[in-house]
């Protein structure tokens, strides 16, 4: 029954994100990523994962599962409805101190049961004037458990306008998501030597960075 | 079947002659020059071309829907346009409520007051009311920063895109003695005229252009260019009287009336565009670049041809 409800709810929230935003994507010279990747992204707004789900093809789509906060996602039915049956997300316990399951196991059992994930390294949405807040450690623990895996960044241009925090109504205007080129953790890299490059990989995606308008 | 729609179905037809051919010497460009793809002012040229198609069909079928038809198609261009706009301002955080309130309230309710032909409020609604409501909306959250900036932004935006935009359905209201039933015909005319002076500028350009008119702002448009396309849009514009309730000087002189508001428009948009760093508005039309791009020089002729028609043929 849920599941004959979510797929016509994804359907109306694509549709939705299409029409407030224009959303277009703008493919890494090599294109679309071949297999299953981790796609790691800015975060600025709570439609940061719907944006880049929606322009992913079908195919890609069906197989890429958000990672997100479960004390978020998990807060009221509704929010679980949509956080697990529409959405398909990895929910990870962010509280350290309470938490009773490993984070970067549940992400990797997620990978070895052939999805692919949408990660947001800096942890919380970013509400500074930063283009970007230091990344947590999570997508160098994913990558040492997983080295075969494609990391791919990806900016998502905008929606921090469209929707910024603690607004509900959103702003229509033009975004854009721009996939770079996939990068691995090196044999023998540090955690933040991987990190910062991880970081500047993601930062060179940005329009301000590569000197284009907002 | 009626006059006006016998003349719109003769109208269509030509316009469908008129892209055929371009269509087919487009299909010759390519196969001569471009047979790889390779030349990328063949394949613009050809994206063009079928972005017209696609455009021509939009606009014929919200004719033939007739005024529900217009009004919607051009508030969805209103809608659109405006979010290309402010995608390129300068707006804050602050200015969140007036930003939903110029796209969810002023919008809708300027389509509202057109369709409901409230001339009296809707000639003034976005210059008056909505220019006076965005400051004060914004001066709310207490966010003085480019305070100016910010909100003239604003101004701007709801100006161009729906205000001016408007005023091209906003033909649809005028009482015309012995023109009922056919002001359709008459937003024909003014796109035909802006956007064929517009292709015929880009044409004539092409072929003859030497002398830069504005290397600043634009650099593909040229003296030789603008003087072609104007002077031949406005024959072409003077041939077209007989849908239009004007003699066919009259029918010329507002045409060349529109191409040069037309071509002053697409100046001022474009000087916009080069602040804001970028090429094209948008990549909503493929080809053209954003719909503002398309649309810059109806929006700055579409309120003058308006007020020229009302002031001198119309009765209300």
């Amino acid at each position: 029954m849920e599941g004959l409800i979510a797929k016509p709810v994804a359907i109306a929230i694509v549709l939705f994100a299409r029409a407030i935003t224009a959303v277009r994507a703008i493919w890494a010279n090599d294109g679309l990523p071949p297999r299953r990747c981790v796609y790691f992204a800015n975060h600025s707004s709570h439609g940061d994962f719907i944006l880049i789900w929606t322009v992913l093809p079908p195919r890609l789509r069906g197989q890429a599962r958000p990672v997100a906060g479960a004390d978020y996602w998990l807060r009221s039915p509704l929010t679980t409805f949509i956080g697990r049956e529409v959405f398909n997300a990895v929910l990870i316990e962010r509280d350290r101190e309470r938490r009773t399951q490993d984070p970067v196991e549940q992400m990797a059992a997620a990978i070895d049961a052939g999805s692919s994930l949408i990660l947001f390294p800096e942890g919380t949405r970013n509400q500074t004037d930063e283009p970007l807040l230091p990344f947590k450690s999570g997508l160098f623990h994913l990558a040492a458990a997983r080295p075969g895996i494609d990391l791919v960044p990806v900016w998502i241009n905008n929606l921090n306008r469209v929707m910024p925090k603690g607004e509900i109504v959103p702003i229509p205007l033009i975004c854009t998501v721009t996939f770079g080129s996939p990068i691995r953790l090196e044999p023998g890299e540090t955690k933040d030597g991987f990190l910062a490059r991880a970081r500047a990989a993601l930062i060179s995606l940005s329009p301000r960075h590569s000197g284009g308008s907002e | 079947m009626n006059d006006a729609r016998s003349d719109l179905i003769t109208l269509v037809l030509g316009i469908f002659a008129v892209l055929i051919f371009a269509s087919l010497v487009g299909y010759v460009l390519h196969r001569r020059l471009s047979p790889d793809g390779s030349n990328s002012a063949v394949e613009n040229l050809n994206a063009r071309i079928k972005a017209w198609w696609i455009m021509v069909i939009f606009i014929g079928v919200a004719f033939l829907a007739g005024r529900a038809g217009v009004i919607i198609l051009f508030a969805f261009c209103s809608f659109a346009a405006l979010r290309e706009f402010i995608t390129l301002t300068n707006t804050k955080r602050a200015d969140h409520w007036a930003l939903a309130s110029a796209f969810f309230v002023v919008l809708p309710i300027q389509y509202y007051l057109l369709w409901a032909e409230e001339y009296g409020i809707y000639s003034i609604f976005v210059p008056v009311y909505a220019f006076l409501l965005m400051p004060i909306i914004s001066v709310l959250r207490g966010d003085t920063e480019r305070f100016l900036i910010r909100i003239a932004e604003v101004q701007w935006a709801l100006m161009i895109c729906v205000f001016c935009a408007s005023h091209v359905p906003a033909l649809l209201t005028l009482n015309i003695p012995g023109y009922e039933e056919r002001n359709v015909l008459l937003i024909a005319f003014l796109v035909i005229v802006v956007q064929l002076s517009d292709v015929l500028q880009y044409v004539w350009g092409k072929l003859f252009g030497r002398t830069k008119i504005a290397p600043k702002l634009s650099p593909s448009k040229t003296v030789e260019g603008f003087a072609g396309g104007v002077a031949s849009a406005t024959l072409i514009g003077a041939s077209l009287w007989w849908i239009t309730p004007f003699t066919p000087l009259q029918a010329g002189l507002l045409s060349l009336v529109i191409t040069l508001m037309g071509f002053f428009g697409g100046l001022v948009m474009s000087a916009i565009k080069r602040d804001r760093g970028v090429k094209d508005w948008g990549n909503l039309i493929e080809g053209h670049g954003g719909l503002i791009d398309r649309l810059d020089s109806v929006v700055f002729s579409a309120p003058i041809f308006f007020h020229l028609v009302r002031y001198w043929w119309s009765l209300t």
